[in-house]
């Protein structure tokens, strides 16, 4: 790195140029990729704390895919599930968008989640509703319907009182509130004007011995939690369009860091032939030019990760964007290691420099 | 000592094949300087890349301080060079963003981990280098700043920081005016004698010639005459001619 130091200083101007291009690739990634995270919170934040071994779906119609919407999964679905080997238990959700409407004349559109009181397939920080004619809110329905602990709210004609508000929960960018399955059915079946659904889905604990023969007998989809998100609709054509440009964003960065160093590299062409001729190795050359873009790199992304966190923070509440390790630092060291795998393209040069070229060479 | 035994070189050029090097020989012993002159295009510049191992000729061989310079992979012949040979190229050809010192210092930092010579050690070695070739106050100073002869200077000085065996020189004098060229033919006789070093200098400045130890003459691709420096000046003249 003797070289490689002192030409970072020498030539400051043109490092502080591309070392600003990666700061404010970063940014972008780091925005997108908070966004993206405050996105799929928005749409799955209420499904993620379910700790089971497999969610069941009902097995989509005909040219239908896998949906939680259109889901109904039957009690002898239930059963079966509930009899098969290797299954410990089998716990029944009801999910629904409904229009809620508070005593205040607030009014939220929510997903009304139904389950049995003794419910244990989610994290114990979230409150279940114990006694029929009780709902438990989310935070964000509570904010949305400014009601308080013992106050009504009414879903689709009928009342319900406030036991509690747990955690903020959203599912499909709507407040969840937890009411008891037998509500839930009840309700369903008037908003729909057609007999009760048994539920949307079965949460299972533990692994059946024939996931597929089962999934066949019971006319189901089964899944792990997190490949079940894939079901949420809004969540998978969202998160596959900011997928997609973050992995391009990411390639973007990894070209342009290659085009630099090369260009860079071509420049010091005659430079490097008359190291060769001094007796330079090839593995010296070589750990200058990916040490030089390593630095570059490192300050470029360590500068964009920290201005994105202060423009997160910056934020009102209401945009739906997270500031995490997994939206800076991941999509940073993937900058760090696309942009070196950049600079690795212009090594070709390095190696490729003649040392004879040194003798006609006409540097300062 | 340096040692060219019956050295052939070819180039491809079209259908053909031209003759650089036609079977060449010479012994440079250390502390003596011997010199090629001979008209532009007679193959010095292939003799003397030979010599520095820059080029691997098809036929003969070269010996650096006893060691074969031929058969060895690239990093070997790499750390030949670094380690018995000095290079100074026509053009200083120092690197833009280094002081007069640190391109001297650099000459520590070419292997895949440093030598055995101490950071320290290393910049007191450059720091009286510099002070050897005249330049003790240019140390601070990158090339922009610096004068073609102090470039050279430095060039020089860069050749000697690993305590060469072998001390290859490229018409150093070619982009100079006439007394700072002197002024460097005489350093380079001076560390040549001080520092014990089998010299090989390329040159077509005829000023000098008096001052070498052996002055050989190349012709397309012959090495055809051979002297002492003792000699008439005017006889080599004729032949070069």
């Amino acid at each position: 790195m003797f070289v490689a130091w002192r030409d970072l200083g020498f030539a400051r101007g043109r490092f502080a140029l591309i070392a600003s291009v990666v700061l404010l690739i970063t940014l972008l990634v780091g925005f997108l990729g908070g966004l993206t995270q405050g996105l799929a919170n928005a749409n799955i934040s209420a499904v993620t704390p379910f700790e089971a071994d497999r969610v069941v779906l009902a097995e989509p119609a005909e040219g239908k895919t896998l949906s939680f919407t259109d889901s109904r999964v039957s009690e002898q679905a239930a059963t079966e599930w509930a009899a098969a080997s290797g299954v410990e238990a089998v716990e029944p959700l009801g999910i629904v968008v409904s229009r809620v409407t508070a005593a205040n004349d607030q009014e939220q559109t929510a997903s009304l989640f139904g389950v049995d009181s003794s419910f244990t397939s989610i994290s114990p920080d979230q409150e279940i509703p114990t006694e029929p004619g009780t709902v438990i809110l989310s935070e964000r329905s509570q904010e949305a319907l400014k009601v308080q602990v013992g106050d009504q709210i009414n879903v689709f004609g009928d009342s319900f009182t406030v036991a509690g508000v747990s955690r903020d929960a959203q599912y499909s960018h709507t407040g969840v509130i937890w009411m008891p399955l037998t509500d839930w059915q009840s309700t369903v079946a008037k908003q729909t004007a057609s007999p009760a659904p048994f539920a949307t889905a079965l949460i299972v604990q533990g692994v059946p011995t024939d996931a597929a023969a089962l999934d066949a007998q019971a006319k189901t989809v089964s899944n792990p939690v997190l490949l079940s998100l894939m079901a949420i609709e809004s969540f998978k054509s969202e998160i596959g369009s900011l997928a997609m440009m973050l992995g391009l964003l990411l390639g973007i960065s990894a070209l342009v860091i290659g085009a630099f160093f090369t260009v860079w590299t071509i420049q010091r062409s005659k430079e490097i032939a008359v190291l060769k001729a001094l007796g330079a190795s090839t593995s010296s050359l070589v750990r200058d030019a990916l040490g030089q873009a390593f630095v570059v790199l490192v300050i470029g992304v360590g500068l964009g990760i920290g201005l994105t966190i202060a423009a997160g923070a910056a934020l009102p509440a209401a945009v739906p964007f997270v500031i995490s390790p997994l939206t800076t630092l991941v999509p940073g060291i993937a900058m760090v290691v696309l942009g070196l795998i950049g600079a690795a393209f212009a090594l070709g040069s390095v190696l490729k420099a003649d040392p004879l070229t040194a003798l006609n060479a006409s540097n300062s | 000592m340096i040692e060219l035994r019956d050295v052939t070189l070819t180039y491809p050029d079209g259908d053909g094949i031209v003759t650089a090097i036609n079977g060449a020989s010479l012994t440079v012993q250390p502390g003596a300087i011997t010199a090629i002159t001979g008209p532009s295009g007679s193959g010095k510049s292939s003799l003397l890349a030979a010599a520095s191992t820059l080029i691997s000729p098809q036929g003969g061989s070269v010996l650096i301080d006893g060691v074969v310079a031929s058969g060895h992979s690239r990093s070997e012949t790499a750390l030949l060079r670094r380690e018995k040979i000095g290079i100074v190229f026509q053009q200083p050809n120092l690197i833009a963003s280094l002081t007069a010192l640190e391109q001297l210092e650099l000459m520590g930092h070419l292997g895949s981990t440093s030598t055995a010579r101490s950071r320290s050690e290393t910049r007191v070695k450059a720091t009286e280098l510099l002070a050897a070739v005249g330049l003790d106050g240019k140390a601070h100073k990158r090339p922009n700043v610096l004068s073609g002869g102090e470039r050279q200077r430095v060039n020089i000085a860069r050749a000697f920081m690993n305590d060469p065996a072998v001390f290859v020189v490229d018409e150093p004098t070619s982009s100079l005016d006439q007394e700072r060229g002197s002024a460097i033919i005489e350093l380079i006789i001076a560390l040549t004698r001080s520092r014990n070093v089998a010299t090989l200098l390329v040159t077509h400045d005829r000023t000098h010639l008096p001052l070498m130890d052996a002055v050989l003459t190349m012709v397309d691709g012959n090495l055809s005459v051979h002297r002492e420096a003792a000699a008439d000046d005017e006889e080599w003249m004729l032949v070069d001619s």
